[in-house]
């Protein structure tokens, strides 16, 4: 788990990893130049990184420990960027496209219905394609949105993970949640750890963690 | 050395927060007079004298400006 100044989500989303991998996940801090051996998975957790200066995620993806993460996924090392870790993720290059502030200029915090779209992913292969889950979103720059030969080929590759069933930010085709090439890098925008235990009040999230487990495992 | 580096979105690229301005502007009595606002950055960079504009380009090309959503220009004084 790398934690960067001002991420919120990373004990949240260690919990997650913990609960569905039965093992503690290492927290890495952002100076870090280099990722311990055999790693599994990294996340990149929400919040508000850097406050958020320039754009969100900028300041983050430029950080030392981002070069060792870019290395890792390279390598195939699987890598989970949740909500500001999206943002970190398309800003560093990891995934294409960029998040901008919400059409609606207003932060949106509600659970958002989501359609599964490539449940043959590490990610998503324990989700039917199609099927509708719910998951929190809590977000202010959450529009994503590429030029139309990216979001044509992200389709044509069945790279949507997760679309918006109800429009939310005004993302280009309401995609929530892509993958890379390799399908190693997914980037969503809701939380998928704030949907995992009972108490969380849904647990469209747990399937999520728990196909991670059996694909790397 | 000072640059001045104005950083816009392309055009085309939707502006919610130009668009929000805009209504508040309407809002204050000028809605005939506003057609369009966009909102973009202004960053100032105290720079080594000699620092040569390749340098200062590759500045905003890897961070000042998000070249997917963004243009950038750099005005020397």
């Amino acid at each position: 788990m790398v934690v960067f100044p001002g991420s919120n989500c990373d004990r949240d989303l260690a919990v997650a990893l913990r609960e569905a991998t039965g093992r503690e996940p290492v927290m890495l801090w952002h100076r870090e130049t280099e990722l311990p051996d055999d790693l599994d998975l990294i996340g990149v957790p929400g919040g508000f990184s850097y406050g958020d200066y320039l754009r969100s995620g900028a300041m983050a993806a430029r950080s030392p420990v981002m070069r060792a993460v870019k290395d890792a996924a390279d390598k195939g090392v699987a890598v989970l960027g949740v909500c500001n870790g999206f943002q970190i993720l398309t800003e560093a290059g990891l995934l294409p496209g960029a998040l901008m502030r919400n059409s609606g200029i207003r932060f949106v915090c509600r659970d958002a219905p989501l359609r599964v779209g490539n449940a043959d992913t590490p990610f998503t292969r324990r989700y039917e394609p199609g099927e509708v889950i719910d998951l929190p979103v809590a977000h202010h720059d959450g529009n994503y949105q590429a030029d139309e030969a990216t979001l044509d080929r992200l389709e044509g590759e069945g790279r949507v993970a997760f679309r918006y069933a109800d429009p939310c930010n005004g993302s280009a085709r309401d995609i929530a949640g892509i993958v890379n090439e390799r399908s190693n890098v997914l980037g969503l925008m809701p939380h998928p750890e704030r949907a995992f235990d009972p108490a969380h009040g849904g647990r469209g999230g747990r399937r999520l963690f728990e196909g991670l487990v059996e694909a790397l495992a | 050395m000072k640059a001045r580096v104005h950083v816009t979105l392309k055009p085309g690229v939707l502006d919610p927060q130009g668009r929000a301005v805009h209504h508040a502007l309407d809002g204050l009595g000028f809605a005939d007079a506003v057609a369009d606002v966009r909102v973009g950055k202004l960053i100032e960079l105290e720079l080594a004298d000699g620092t040569p504009a390749e340098a200062i380009d590759e500045m905003c090309r890897r961070l000042l400006a998000n070249t997917v959503i963004e243009n950038y220009r750099v005005e020397l004084p």
